[in-house]
């Protein structure tokens, strides 16, 4: 699993599209607590997470975790269901996907924070319907050979098995974010120095309601 | 769209820049850091070659990882030692404040950020924490965030966000005795499902809410974050603004006049548009638990583990797991349910009045053998005046270890945790697999004074039946 990690760059710059194979995991409401066990957070650093990922979940299933599958290493999109990466806001739970290798996650849904998290990291999270993941979702599992494109500037998600293509969801902002790259985008928060200064002035609360 | 809400106008008046995209630079008035998701923030800045923009806007204290046996230095753990230290070094470097151990003013920190009046009406807050949600108790717009925007709160004192709905939780009737806001925000996260809020925020309202004290207040906001509602608040008022008076960082003299008028204005309009609203009765509210392991997952404590016929399709495959992890069978009744550790604390229930509650129930009572129950105070300060009213002389006597203050047991960071498949009773916020420390443990969210029952009697128990009439 490190070395699929090792294989493959952390995200940097414009994230246009994302290749490789797909991993199903199934179930609603999966919390960062499960992505990522409280005592991994021991850490000031975030390198080493990739080999914790969902450790308690692979311990208990005893190597048929599907983080833990043969077919699965180096996959690089990760199918989920509802609500994926609710509870705590730790950011260890994206970092631990990433430095596992995954590049993308497609859901029914996310919870927010996470959801944010994985922007900051330029993971794209997108989503489906309901019946529109399901299938996704089987035809993944029924071929974890298969490859995958995502391409991020169209939502489309296209299939090395014939014909399967789905179109799939990604706000507007979110996908220019990614596409141009701003979802590193401290220097731009930086940058509005003058304006920063401006809205500080006008809060009562900074100026010990002087006004 | 929502329009003349509370969070319509801080979002306004916090509005930097219109960013390309389409989400909006947002400023953060109270940044608030811990050990845990704050040391790669420091690093990423370092990288970056940035500074800290406000450190006088940026407050740290040390929670997470802290024993709550000994808290003296170095810690045994040197894990824990080194994020402590590291803590220290990056406050130190950056002007930070920080509240550490043994201050005075240490704790969780959701729950020494009010109490050292940091948390102010008309705020935006932010900390490396979900349930940084807590400090919407105060008309405040708070949400948890992850360690990168740390690092861009640090360098901008800002974020980019994009703007929540708004729903109206109106919660009419009063709560009846032995029912407290941990009841109420359980009973609504059952009825709307921890999927819920995503993407809204939730503003309490109505005569139940009005009754509330500023600490219930902090229970509900704090269990936002669990019904999946990134931020809760309740609109300030007098309970808020006499909270509030005197405290170490709020207001003084002239200004808290001004100060007071301002808040006012903040609150939603009479006419204010809200995205949705749905409506709950408090008075039919009983003492909640949960028996499985989500937050949704809650009953009555004179209910029984719901079937699978009473479950809604969609959330009975989580259901079944919940069966399988907490051993229940559907149709069991949770009262009875015997319990191994009991567990009174947390940023939802560690505070004066939540011990208090729990004190009453143990006055006079013993813990029941084979329990091990414990007592976390949220801080430093609530230690101090349990103390000086003698809460921790009820608690010992009653058999109940009373303990530094910290997160502890409600994420098991620290030595406190659950072994094997123990059930704890706790006054924590989450109960999902393995929160508390052990793979394979299991949680039973409730009350503290519910807590104390099931300490008392070694099992799940209606509180209402041991309060004095």
């Amino acid at each position: 699993m490190t070395s699929a990690a090792l294989a493959s760059p952390l995200p940097v710059g414009p994230i246009t599209q994302v290749r490789g194979r797909a991993l199903v995991l199934r179930g609603d409401d999966i919390d960062t607590d499960r992505i990522i066990p409280a005592r991994f957070l021991k850490c000031v650093t975030f390198e080493g997470l990739g080999q914790q990922v969902f450790a308690d979940d692979r311990i208990e299933l005893q190597g048929a975790h599907p983080f833990d599958q043969p077919d699965h290493q180096g996959a690089r999109l990760l199918l989920v269901n509802r609500n994926f990466g609710c509870g705590s806001s730790r950011e260890h739970a994206p970092q631990a996907l990433m430095r596992w290798g995954i590049r993308a996650v497609v859901g029914e849904s996310f919870a927010e924070i996470f959801y944010g998290n994985c922007l900051a990291l330029g993971i794209p999270c997108l989503t489906a319907s309901h019946e529109l993941l399901l299938a996704i979702q089987t035809a993944a599992a029924a071929d974890p050979a298969a490859e995958y494109e995502l391409e991020v500037a169209t939502a489309r998600l296209r299939s090395s098995q014939p014909g399967a293509s789905w179109e799939l969801e990604l706000p507007a902002g979110p996908r220019q974010m990614l596409s141009t790259g701003q979802w590193d985008g401290t220097g731009q928060l930086v940058g509005n120095g003058a304006a920063l200064a401006a809205t500080a002035a006008r809060l009562p609360y900074l100026t010990n309601f002087a006004g | 769209m929502s329009a003349g809400t509370l969070y319509d106008k801080v979002w306004d008046l916090h509005r930097v820049a219109e960013l390309p995209g389409g989400s909006t630079q947002l400023f953060i008035g109270l940044h608030l850091i811990h050990e845990v998701t704050s040391p790669q923030a420091f690093a990423g800045l370092r990288d970056l070659g940035l500074t800290v923009r406000h450190p006088e806007r940026t407050v740290a204290t040390v929670d997470h990882i802290v024993p709550t046996t000994s808290q003296a230095r170095p810690f045994a753990d040197p894990l824990a030692e080194a994020m402590l230290e590291t803590l220290e070094r990056n406050c130190a470097d950056h002007g930070i404040t920080l509240h550490g151990l043994g201050s005075g003013r240490q704790g969780i920190v959701h729950v020494i950020a009010p109490e050292l009046g940091l948390t102010q009406p008309g705020m935006t807050v932010a900390c490396g924490d979900s349930h940084t949600s807590t400090h919407g108790a105060f008309g405040a717009i708070a949400f948890g965030i992850g360690t990168s925007q740390v690092r861009d709160v640090l360098a901008s004192q800002s974020l980019a966000m994009t703007k929540l709905k708004v729903r109206r939780i109106w919660v009419d009737g009063q709560l009846q005795r032995g029912v407290y806001a941990k009841d109420l925000v359980l009973h609504v996260i059952r009825s709307l499902g921890v999927k819920a809020g995503v993407g809204y925020a939730y503003e309490f309202a109505g005569p139940a809410i009005d009754a509330l004290s500023m600490e219930e207040r902090m229970t509900l906001c704090n269990m936002a974050i669990e019904g999946g509602a990134r931020c809760g608040y309740v609109n300030p008022d007098a309970t808020t603004f006499a909270y509030l008076e005197a405290r170490p960082y709020a207001p003084a003299g002239p200004a808290w006049e001004r100060a007071v008028t301002w808040w006012q204005s903040l609150a939603s309009d009479t006419n204010a548009v809200f995205d949705d609203q749905v409506d709950f009765d408090a008075s039919t509210i009983a003492p909640t638990i949960t028996w499985g392991i989500t937050p949704g997952q809650g009953i009555g404590v004179d209910e029984a583990v719901p079937s699978l016929e009473q479950t809604e399709p969609d959330e009975r495959p989580i259901a079944e797991e919940a069966y399988r992890y907490m051993d229940l069978a559907p149709g069991t009744p949770i009262a009875g349910l015997a319990v191994d550790v009991c567990f009174i604390g947390s940023c939802t229930n560690g505070r004066l009045s939540d011990l208090q509650a729990a004190a009453a129930v143990a006055k006079g009572r013993q813990v029941a053998a084979g329990i091990t129950a414990f007592v976390v105070p949220g801080s430093e300060q609530v230690a101090a005046a349990a103390e000086a009213e003698g809460l921790d002389v009820i608690f010992r006597e009653a058999g109940f270890q009373w303990r530094e203050p910290g997160c502890s047991m409600c994420l098991a960071m620290n030595p406190d945790r659950l072994e094997g498949r123990q059930i704890s009773a706790s006054s924590s916020n989450r109960n999902f697999k393995g929160r508390q420390g052990s793979a394979t443990g299991r949680t039973l969210l409730m009350s503290p004074a519910m807590v104390a029952a099931a300490a008392v009697t070694g099992h799940v128990a209606d509180v209402r039946l041991l309060l004095a009439p």
